[in-house]
């Protein structure tokens, strides 16, 4: 005979997976690693902005890039070629890293040899910014001809985000981009954002990009 | 499909609890999901079918949802409506200064334990 036992739980679906996070961020504050999570849809440029911005800064400090796909290791091939430590995470078809997947890369890459880290998420703007990978910043990588409406349709991952880089500016004669109602949209959503507009491809805005990220990592030493 | 990765977080959870109680097979587990979370249930459902096939736990049990509507709170005018009616502009002021009190939840309310 079988008893029926009705156990109330009222436990987050996240609840395990932003305990860990935070594990992680603990765990690299004290070996003073900063890890970036690099999020944006598929083609907006995540490896072309990780390339350049890892060219300016990889005289002064140690810099690895951990890529997350569904599958392939493409982007980990041209991060090598380049002599950047890179590992490449399948998430075996999960549309996003989450705070455990995180946390196994981290450890296999012997993260705390790195000043930086840099997850370059799985191309997407919906299931990223649900998971908490323990990064120390989220940034969010918005490219000119997807449009300056994408904060009012995705508004979870301009929430999630500390900072949102515009790229492909040297496209704008091409598409009608509005600089101000993109920041306006993304401010409506998170005051604290920083939005900073750039070009892989040229280098434009660059600077700016680069000495916010600097000044956070002297910050943290 | 951001339901695989919710399903799999959902039956991780639910061992744990089974575990610390000493349940051997689950009946059902019951979520109670926000409005504007973007979940299709009916993804969820199927997806827990098949990752439930794959443990002597979850085996043929059924996952249920219960759904939070989503309300937003106008910081002007000070009144609440129906977010997925009116989005972000407060249809009693015109404000946009609204802000989203509930409707984005992911929780599991219960499990239903059958031995």
């Amino acid at each position: 005979m079988s008893k029926v036992r009705v156990i109330d739980v009222h436990t987050g679906i996240f609840d395990e997976n932003n305990r860990i996070a935070d594990e992680i961020r603990r765990q690299n504050q004290a070996d003073q690693t900063f890890l970036v999570n690099i999020m944006a849809s598929p083609g907006a440029g995540k490896t072309s902005v990780l390339l350049r911005t890892i060219r300016e800064l990889k005289r002064q400090y140690r810099i690895g890039v951990m890529e997350a796909d569904i599958d392939y290791a493409i982007d980990a091939e041209k991060m090598e070629r380049e002599d950047i430590p890179a590992i490449q995470v399948h998430t075996g078809g999960e549309c996003a890293m989450d705070a455990a997947m995180t946390r196994q890369a981290l450890s296999e890459f012997s993260s705390k040899d790195f000043d930086l880290i840099f997850l370059e998420n799985v191309g997407n703007l919906v299931c990223p910014a649900e998971n908490d990978t323990g990064a120390s910043v989220n940034v969010e990588i918005l490219s000119v001809p997807e449009g300056d409406d994408k904060p009012l349709k995705y508004p979870l991952m301009f929430q999630v985000c500390q900072v949102v880089l515009i790229n492909k500016i040297d496209t704008k004669k091409f598409f009608a981009f509005d600089d101000e109602a993109v920041k306006a949209r993304i401010h409506a959503l998170n005051p604290d954002a920083k939005v900073f507009f750039l070009s892989a491809k040229t280098g434009e805005g660059f600077d700016q990009w680069t000495g916010w990220l600097k000044a956070q990592l002297q910050l943290r030493s | 499909m951001h339901e695989m990765g919710i399903v799999y977080h959902v039956a991780d959870e639910v061992e744990k609890i089974a575990a610390q109680n000493d349940i051997c097979h689950i009946g059902s587990v019951t979520l109670q999901i926000g409005e504007v979370t973007g979940v299709i249930f009916d993804y969820m459902s199927d997806l827990w079918g098949w990752v439930s096939d794959k443990s002597s736990l979850l085996k043929g049990s059924r996952l249920l949802y219960e759904q939070i509507p989503a309300v937003t709170l106008c910081k002007s005018c000070g009144q609440r409506y129906s977010t997925v009616q009116s989005g972000r502009q407060c249809p009693h002021c015109g404000s946009w200064d609204t802000v989203l009190v509930q409707g984005n939840e992911y929780i599991i309310k219960q499990i239903e334990a059958d031995s």
